[in-house]
């Protein structure tokens, strides 16, 4: 299968084989005019399967929200056909309106003009704690 | 500009430097009659609470200073539909320090985003209530002059009592000491505490029985069994005098036990055990005032 390379714009690489609709869901990617690959199972050495999602244009993409719901992507970007940026995401120290508080005693359930916001509390276990009521975040 | 959201926001040599002021205080009162002269407490009330507020209120006139505010929501503009940070914007304009209580669990922290002043969080739903903590320390420290070494019993509901979790927090940073949890299976510490405390290091007991560890205990702190934070009236009913202290099971504790209680007791301790000398929880809501002294000076830059 043949994709041709883009020119300016994002790659987002190394994503975990079967994440990618989730991406393109929470990233809004259906309110772009321009082209957008989304390769599924794509062979790779490291992983075996990997996505693969290809942006032709220059945006500017919420990182943080990428590196929540996959923390092991690569992101290019790219510029007149040359990659001038490449960056291993990791769980970002806090996310702000990607997971929202449903603890009904928070301030946010009364409060709907408050940013939800998360902050990591524990790397390893890849826990999320609400900034305000310290409640766990539940699906990651 | 410092805050007090949560006990943790407090270092160890700081909560030492707090203890310290209060003592000093309960020393010298006179030193501290005009401190807060022109200042003004706004205590922010959005649920009812006697003691903590009249506390807070007590502690700002003796250090000579001021306090508005109000003591439930209906009487604020938050019954217009006003949100905390507006609120605690407004207040910012008008007083020097904020203490609030609200039932929403972190409220507090919203307020001290926007409120341009220091905010105390006076208890935010069943998350923290650190000038609670502060108290149960202050006692502690002139009981026993120390925190490292104590053998700590904590008794009754464990699973929902926000000053026990927020206690165990602030001495789990102390050399040395030992808990020991006392209540029915279903009123345990939640698990994420557990395995916290697991992680520091910390020695956990647990067991269903008080008598059976009274002698080993240096501080006994006792709580509510609360009725809403039962399913059914059944379990309540079943519970809620599993854990009574009476004179007869301090026969075997140590002579200088100190009881606790953040109060209010409904049943859980014996009238009878009030008149012992090991009975400090009227002394401890004392302290309360001393500490939260201590704090408003803090906070507030005063020396």
């Amino acid at each position: 299968m043949q994709i041709n390379p883009i020119t300016n714009g994002v790659v987002l690489d190394h994503i975990t084989a079967g994440k990618i609709m989730e991406l393109y869901r929470v990233l809004n990617l259906d309110e772009l005019e321009c082209s957008v690959a989304i390769i599924k199972n794509a062979d790779s050495k490291r992983m075996g399967k990997k996505d693969i999602l290809k942006i032709d244009a220059a945006i500017d993409l919420n990182l943080d929200v990428v590196g929540y719901i996959d923390p092991g992507i690569t992101v290019n970007i790219i510029k007149d056909g040359v990659v001038i940026k490449r960056k291993k995401l990791g769980l970002p120290e806090k996310v702000t309106n990607v997971i929202k508080c449903k603890n009904p005693r928070c301030i946010t359930s009364i409060e709907q003009e408050l940013p939800h916001v998360f902050k990591l509390t524990d790397r390893e276990t890849k826990t999320y704690r609400c900034i305000y009521c310290e409640s766990k975040a539940k699906n990651i | 500009m410092r805050h007090l959201i949560d006990i943790l926001d407090l270092s160890t040599q700081e909560i030492d430097e707090l203890i310290a002021t209060a003592n000093d205080i309960i020393a010298n009162p006179d030193k501290y009659r005009e401190k807060c002269k022109y200042k003004k407490l706004a205590t922010l009330f959005y649920e009812p609470s006697t003691r903590t507020r009249l506390s807070f209120e007590a502690a700002m006139y003796e250090l000579g200073g001021n306090v508005l505010g109000f003591s439930e929501a209906t009487s604020s503009s938050a019954s217009k539909g006003e949100s905390v940070s507006d609120t605690a914007r407004i207040i910012g304009g008008y007083a020097d320090i904020i203490a609030m209580r609200h039932p929403k669990e972190g409220a507090p922290l919203v307020a001290s985003y926007k409120a341009g002043i220091p905010v105390i969080n006076a208890g935010d739903g069943g998350h923290n209530h650190p000038t609670q903590t502060l108290t149960d320390l202050l006692t502690i420290m002139r009981k026993k002059n120390r925190f490292d070494g104590l053998t700590v019993g904590l008794c009754g509901d464990l699973k929902f009592g926000r000053t026990v979790h927020s206690l165990m927090g602030a001495l789990a940073r102390y050399k040395n000491v030992r808990f020991i949890l006392i209540s029915p299976p279903e009123l345990k510490i939640p698990e994420y505490l557990r395995t916290d405390m697991l992680e520091k290091g910390v020695s956990i007991y647990e067991t269903t029985e008080l008598s059976k560890v009274m002698p080993e205990l240096d501080i006994l702190y006792m709580t509510r069994v609360q009725r809403e934070r039962f399913f059914n009236e059944a379990d309540y009913i079943r519970l809620k005098d599993s854990y009574i202290l009476t004179l007869e099971k301090l026969q075997n504790a140590k002579d200088d036990l100190c009881i606790l209680h953040p109060l209010p007791r409904v049943n859980e301790i014996a009238v009878e055990v009030d008149d012992d000398s090991r009975a400090c929880y009227f002394e401890q809501a004392a302290n309360g005032k001393y500490i939260r002294m201590a704090l408003i000076l803090k906070l507030l830059e005063i020396d």
